[in-house]
């Protein structure tokens, strides 16, 4: 097809490129400048997609973010679902098709990236139309920081689509003009292509920047394919537009029926004839011009049905002079045509009732019923809105904190009153950020305007009378043309008892669609108040939230996925893990070996070697993600005291003790040593999970409770590595690499620390253990870390020293009854249910959660107890999360549970099975059969003490 | 998503905050002697007004201080802002 | 070009009568504070199960227009405790007989939902509750990620990703519902058994004597009840206020979004804790997400956008190939939280005066439920079985049912 409705002249398209696309199947060209729609409109192709509900061919209604009907899924470069045709910028090698109501995702993933950027200005201005471009200017003269942002490809807004003229020249070049003056300003930044959607608090807008898009196949890998902006603004301009509003009537869905605004942008900017045979339908002034310019273009204007009941007479005047027939008083009620319109049915409108039809041919019917201001990003920061009965349209009320309205999205519609508005919003912009309007001059200085003629107001008009109800067809007066929902729809709501709008849209489901109604809520409004006899003021529309236009979520979701989707932590010694064939566990953002596998071990086996290294010669573990938080000052003692259930201010310095906090309702929040390194000063460990949570809750006490205490905190999680050092030899290890330690056990008994050189490297070595054996934890900095690792390793050789993971360090410590924080607890268990009431102080006046624990839930007999479980059948492992019941044989459901697995393992030290459990009563159950039912049987288990391995504590000692 | 004026630091991202609920309510010294009842208030109750509420904040990913503010939880509209220990301001 | 499909061509008609718009009368049996889902389900089963039928339902706004036009409809029992999977499954069973019940198409679709484990801890708690689960009663299968792969293809199971998938929880008899459908079905009926329905009636102010309750003022004008219910979600504070309660309850903005219609691509619900995801795809084809809750407490219906980003950071982590589905409207609710993520059903110090809160995230899924509880506990002035364990006075005696230490799983 050739692309006979573009004119030969004119327009902003680059004629001097042929762009070649693909849609529906048919190949197609177009030119850079167009969108699909124009370029689908100057090869005559009128039907784009079909409706979701009824499979109506649907066309091209409007010219930007609000039409309601052309819906394409863009095929290549790559999929996209949904989107308009009329916000799609042609590019050489586009494939798209027209959808049927449901787009698709691409079955690959998305090789494009996203990017998101700050920016920080005193003026925001959202749309570069005369009145956005007025308020940049003025704004930026005054001196302040300007971003402009705008949704097209270049600006210009309203100017783009008519043949405006501003000083008596063409108004683009004052467009021009005014973007050179703009970017020549050091601190403003004019953003083409980019569409703020959202409008937050306190200045806060998002804006969408496409900047691959209209390059296809061409666009760099390495650019970011859409950004989002993340402005704060000191003050935001709104001179967003306005959208044209049509008027519903009888088959009002067909193709080549389109706005009369959307119809004059086409024919100017993108130099593209909509119809030969072209009927318009108004209440209001401004599709005139698209009648006249029509008709100059070469386009046949067979008639303009004018609802109003006097036609304005300059335009009267200008349509006769072109012999366009203007029939006043009449309305279009209904149209005919297969995939396009081919009739217009008109008939005289009076007093609500329709007269006899006559029909027009045509193959293009332009409506307007008025225009809606563009209030969205307005309404969206709580903006309240008014309903101008004048206009039929909601404006914006009362100014809001940090933002103005500017132009024709405030109801002024004037060339002038829109420049003049956007100068006063910028006085006001600069007014609320701050800033002096000194430099401007005392009037402004705007650019001259012509004379517009007298304008005659607008007649309200939602819909048209259907003129055969009884047809049998439905009602095909479409309100919501994506959602195939009609004025019969919205009687049907208000019938059934329906008075809100919000209650008729999820009804009708009208505005809900890609669009969000830009061009229906309203008009679905008005009928709901005139069907309900109210005033559309009164009844108010439906709210507008964000986003202005559809987002993708790969947009949004910006850098942060893969690897950056949270920050991935790792200890200095990593690298040597994963040289020596670590798996690793992710723990909290933290990377830590799970178990090193040798010659193709699973889990179970490895676990069983490192474990038996341990118990039997020696191992050593990266327990570096250990949470450190360096507590400092004359209180420190006083403030661990009253955060651990146990009694810290006693501790000797040199010497270490086991800590326990809870929160104020007596359950367990975390674990961990602390050793006292001065009188002043003392080094509490965490969890690794929950270092930073415990900082935050010591640093929330000292400054919200106790600020009188003089103390101060700070985490040296990243400074120290730490090494457990465990097993029968790991004081003979100790001693290679610590030649001026003396390691013996009278020197260095349990629970004390020494500073020493380890490897050459000044080092803190605690004698500590979570697995019953000989152990000792050598702290070092981490720069020194892997040599130290590696000189231990080296040391250790000799007896088989075996690194070994968490999994290993779980089975070690659970063997021996010591409970994981976060495993053995849920948040509702408390130091006393861990059979650990030694480490809760009897002396202590008040600690956090102490008076939790006189509650009377925490006094019941029958709490959950960490019991020890033996499978009667030593093979069986247990399910970690295994419910424990009483009975051998289960009941209908519910099933009285006791309890549940929390840790299991096999054991190589046992030579069997074991797990540790919650259970009701435990420690009056010990000795006990206790079942735990598993998919098809019950396994026997018989309850024990928890600790299972060298109760007597002989091995600590080495 | 808002500005908030950290006393310490001036005005910060929402981001960069954490929230601590209602402010002013001071940890029960001698809370032994007080009933289970009370003390439950203590631990699980709060205030949640509609309107102006006192309440804390933590500027996590800044000074780290903790400091008050009163905001609109109708409007999230943040009225006032003072540091740890400075009563509670008068807001219109 | 294929012939042009019309993929919503199948949704259900609504009925063309829902509802009379009475003025309120000067006196009901019950007064009903709240016209969301909790508020008609109550009114709908004091009037089919107790034979009460004087009632009033009082909404400030429009019916069922506050968390119940906003929440992301997921529907499931599968919770970890034995009292709340007790009222959660009581729910689930009567959602499976609801679209009979109403006689309305509320568009159930027990397509399942997964809750997905990302850590070795995420699967112990998710095993566990699928232990307790069975024994409850509750449908509940632990899968592997190739299982997962085989219920829902598009998530990415790959080990690559920030946190992998390591299996997840399925409970097949779960999914989700209209909720305008569910709302109106119950409204309807109501209706028709007589309940006045007044929208546009906020209560302000509670009449009480002798520590009794005998009547709301309202904005349109002073109703006498014989018992008051509140069921008023997000705002249950401010109206406990009003009768000298205070509650253990913090108000929360909850988000939630849509994209536009698609072609079908998610056949089940899938829910992460770990990297916050909740998503599934509605009837007409659109993907419905539900975003974290907002840090702050607020009553504004609107939270800040970082969360929404994060949502869908999260989102792609889990279903790449949503990269390019756009995001078309997003909103918030006001989810009214307890400190043990369990709601509170039952009496108050007042007489009379009765109170139904604090569900967090999990008010809709339990509709019919608490229903059908709660108007047995306003009915015969004694807490239903399946409530009697969510009192007011657990926050004293320690007796929580802590949803969110344990397995939590919200939504």
């Amino acid at each position: 097809m050739t692309s006979s409705f573009r004119l030969p002249t004119g327009g902003r398209v680059d004629r001097s490129t042929e762009l070649a696309f693909t849609f529906n199947g048919e190949a197609l060209t177009g030119h850079r400048g167009d969108t699909l729609a124009s370029a689908l409109l100057a090869n005559g192709v009128h039907q784009v997609a079909t409706s979701v509900r009824l499979g109506r061919p649907r066309g091209i209604v409007a010219a930007g973010a609000e039409d309601p009907s052309a819906l394409v899924q863009v095929e290549e470069p790559f999929p996209e679902p949904m989107l308009t045709a009329t916000t799609v910028e042609l590019h050489d090698g586009l494939v798209a098709r027209g959808l049927p109501g449901q787009g698709r995702l691409a079955d690959e993933p998305d090789p494009a990236r996203y990017d998101a950027v700050h920016a920080h200005c005193d003026v925001l201005v959202v749309g570069a139309g005369p009145a956005g471009l007025t308020a940049a200017l003025t704004a930026a003269r005054a001196g302040a920081r300007v971003v402009l942002v705008d949704e097209q490809r270049e600006a210009g807004g309203s100017l783009l689509g008519a043949p405006e003229r501003l000083d008596g020249a063409p108004a683009l070049d004052w467009v021009a003009a005014a973007v050179d003056e703009l970017t020549a300003h050091r601190d403003v930044r004019v953003l083409q292509r980019t569409t703020a959607f959202g409008h937050y608090d306190d200045g806060f807008v998002l804006a969408l920047e496409k900047r691959t898009d209209h390059l296809g196949a061409q666009a760099p890998a390495n650019r970011a394919r859409q950004r989002v902006w993340r402005i704060r603004a000191g003050h935001v301009v709104v001179a967003t537009g306005a959208h044209e509003r049509p008027i519903v009537f009888a088959g009002n869905d067909r193709p080549g029926i389109m706005l009369a605004g959307a119809a004059r942008t086409y024919l100017n900017r993108y130099a593209v004839l909509p119809g030969s045979e072209v009927v318009v339908f108004t209440s209001d002034d401004a599709a005139y011009a698209a009648a006249v310019e029509i008709a100059d273009a070469g386009g046949h204007v067979a008639a303009v049905i004018e609802a109003r009941a006097k036609a304005p007479a300059h335009w009267a005047e200008e349509c006769a002079r072109r012999g366009i027939e203007v029939r006043t008083g009449h309305v279009v009620t209904g149209t005919s045509g297969t995939d396009r319109v081919t009739r217009a049915h008109v008939a005289m409108l009076a007093d609500g009732v329709v007269g006899p039809r006559t029909g027009i041919a045509c193959d293009t019917l332009l409506v307007s019923g008025g225009w809606n201001p563009t209030v969205h990003l307005y309404s969206q920061a709580r903006g309240r809105l008014r309903y101008d009965a004048a206009l039929g349209a909601f404006v914006p009320g009362e100014e809001i904190d940090r933002a103005s309205v500017a132009g024709s999205a405030t109801g002024e519609f004037t060339l002038a009153g829109a420049l003049r508005s956007g100068h006063d919003a910028a006085r006001r912009a600069l007014a609320s950020a701050g800033l002096s309007t000194e430099g401007l001059p005392a009037e402004p200085e705007l650019p001259v305007t012509d004379p517009e003629p007298p304008a005659q107001p607008t007649r309200v008009l939602w819909s048209v009378p259907d003129p055969d109800p009884d047809a049998g067809h439905g009602d095909q007066r479409f309100v919501d043309l994506q959602r195939d929902a009609t004025v019969g729809d919205i009687l049907r709501a208000t019938g059934a008892g329906m008075r809100s709008v919000e209650h008729v849209k999820r009804y009708t489901t009208i505005g809900t669609a890609h669009d969000q109604g830009k061009t229906s809520g309203v008009i679905a409004s008005g009928i709901v108040a005139e069907a309900l006899g109210v005033d559309v003021g009164e009844l108010g529309t439906t709210t507008f939230r964000p986003p202005y236009t559809p987002v993708a979520f790969a947009a949004l979701a910006g850098r942060d996925r893969g690897v950056l989707h949270d920050p991935v932590r790792v200890t200095a010694v990593h690298d040597w893990h994963v040289m020596h064939g670590a798996e690793f566990e992710n723990v909290g953002q933290w990377k830590r070996p799970w178990y090193y596998p040798q010659d193709g071990e699973d889990l179970e086996t490895a676990v069983l070697r490192e474990c038996a290294a341990a118990r039997e010669s020696v191992a050593m573990m990266d327990g570096s993600t250990l949470g450190k938080i360096d507590v400092q000052g004359p209180d420190a003692a006083e403030l661990l005291d009253r955060l651990y259930t146990n009694l810290m201010s006693s501790l000797k310095v040199g010497s270490v003790r086991y800590g326990v906090m809870c929160g104020l309702d007596g359950m367990v929040i975390d674990d961990g040593t602390v050793i006292r390194v001065a009188d002043d000063r003392f080094l509490v460990t965490t969890t690794t999970g929950n270092a930073a949570k415990i900082l935050d809750w010591m640093e929330e006490w000292v400054q919200t409770e106790w600020p009188e205490l003089r103390v101060h905190l700070a985490s040296v999680t990243e400074q120290w590595a730490t090494i457990p050092l465990v097993g029968p030899r790991s004081r003979d290890v100790l001693a290679a690499v610590a030649p001026d330690l003396d390691v013996s056990n009278d020197a260095f008994p349990f629970m004390t620390w020494r500073d020493t050189g380890v490897a050459g490297v000044p080092a803190r070595v605690c004698r500590i253990s979570f697995s019953g054996e000989l152990a000792y934890e050598v702290n070092v900095p981490a720069w020194d870390a892997l040599a130290v690792w590696e000189a231990i390793f080296a040391a250790g050789r000799q007896w088989g020293i075996t690194p070994y993971g968490t999994e290993t360090m779980h089975v070690l410590r659970a063997e021996k009854g010591y409970p994981i924080i976060g495993q053995e607890t849920d948040g509702t268990v408390t130091p006393q249910d861990l059979g650990m009431a030694w480490v809760v102080s009897k002396k202590k006046d008040d600690f956090v959660g102490k008076r939790s624990f006189s509650r009377p839930e925490n006094l019941r007999p029958d709490r959950k107890q960490l019991v020890g479980l033996l499978p009667v059948d030593g093979d069986v492992l247990l399910p970690e999360g295994g419910q424990v019941v009483e009975v051998d044989a289960l009941s209908q459901p519910p099933v009285p549970m006791l309890g549940h697995v929390t840790s299991s393992y096999r054991s190589a030290a046992l030579g069997r099975t074991f797990a540790l459990a919650l259970v009701r009563s435990g420690r009056e159950r010990v000795g006990q059969t206790l079942y735990v039912p598993l998919e098809d049987e019950l396994v026997p288990v018989t309850v024990t003490d928890s600790v299972l391995f060298d109760k007597e504590g002989s091995r600590r000692d080495g | 998503m808002q500005l908030i004026a950290c006393p310490h630091c001036g005005p910060r991202e929402e981001t960069e905050f954490h929230y601590g609920g209602q402010a002013h309510v001071a940890y029960p010294a001698g809370n032994a002697t007080l009933s289970d009842e009370e003390w439950g208030q203590f631990v699980f109750f709060r205030d949640n007004p509609k309107g102006p509420f006192a309440e804390r904040w933590v500027h996590s990913a800044g000074c780290r201080r903790w400091f008050n503010a009163v905001r609109d939880t109708a409007t999230h509209q943040i009225l006032a802002v003072y540091r740890q220990g400075e009563p509670k301001p008068v807001v219109a | 070009m294929t012939a042009p499909r019309t993929p919503g061509a199948d949704l259900p008609d609504h009925p063309d009568f829902l509802w009379r718009n009475p003025d309120p009368k000067p006196s009901y049996d019950v007064v009903i504070v709240g016209g969301g889902g909790h508020g008609l389900a109550t009114a709908y089963y004091l009037a089919k199960n107790h034979g009460i039928t004087n009632i009033a339902v009082l909404e400030k706004g429009w019916l069922a227009g506050g968390n119940m036009a906003r929440n992301t409809t997921i529907i499931r029992s599968n919770y970890l405790w034995d009292e709340s999977s007790g009222i959660y499954e009581h729910s689930l069973k009567l959602w499976e007989g609801l679209e009979e019940d109403l006689g309305y198409p509320i568009l159930f679709s027990q397509r399942g939902v997964l809750n997905l484990a990302h850590s070795l801890q995420d699967v112990r708690d998710s095993v566990r509750r699928v232990h307790a689960n069975r024994l409850n009663g509750v449908d509940a299968e632990w899968l592997d990620p190739q299982q997962v792969k085989e219920v829902c293809p598009i998530v990415n199971i790959s080990p690559d990703v920030r946190y992998p998938v390591l299996g997840a929880t399925y409970q097949p008899r779960a999914g989700i519902a209209k909720h305008d459908y569910v709302a109106w079905g119950f409204a309807r009926r109501a209706n028709e058994l007589g309940v006045d329905l007044i929208q546009n009636c906020e209560v302000q102010g509670l009449d009480i004597e002798g520590g009794r309750v005998t009547g709301v003022r309202t904005s349109r004008g002073t109703i006498r009840a014989g018992r008051v219910a509140l069921a008023a979600a997000g705002h249950t504070s401010v109206l406990a206020e009003m009768a000298g309660l205070r509650l253990p309850l913090q108000s929360h903005p909850l988000q939630a979004l849509v994209s536009e219609l698609l072609e079908p691509v998610h056949p089940t619900v899938v829910m992460s804790n770990a990297v916050h995801v909740y998503v599934s795809q509605a009837h007409k084809g659109e993907l419905v997400m539900g975003a974290g809750i907002d840090g702050y407490n607020g009553y504004g219906q609107r939270g800040a956008f970082h969360i929404i980003e994060r949502q869908m950071a999260a989102a792609l982590e889990l279903f790449p190939i949503f990269a390019r589905a756009h995001l078309l409207r997003s909103w918030a609710g006001i989810v009214d939280t307890t400190p043990d993520a369990s709601p509170i059903v039952g009496l108050t110090p007042v007489e009379n005066l009765y109170l139904n809160c604090g569900w967090g995230t999990g008010g809709f899924k339990a509709t019919p439920g608490v229903g059908w509880c709660f108007a047995h506990t306003v009915a015969t002035g004694t807490p239903h079985p399946y409530n009697a364990p969510f009192t007011l006075e657990r926050f004293t005696t320690g007796a929580l049912v802590d949803e969110h230490g344990a397995a939590a799983v919200a939504h």
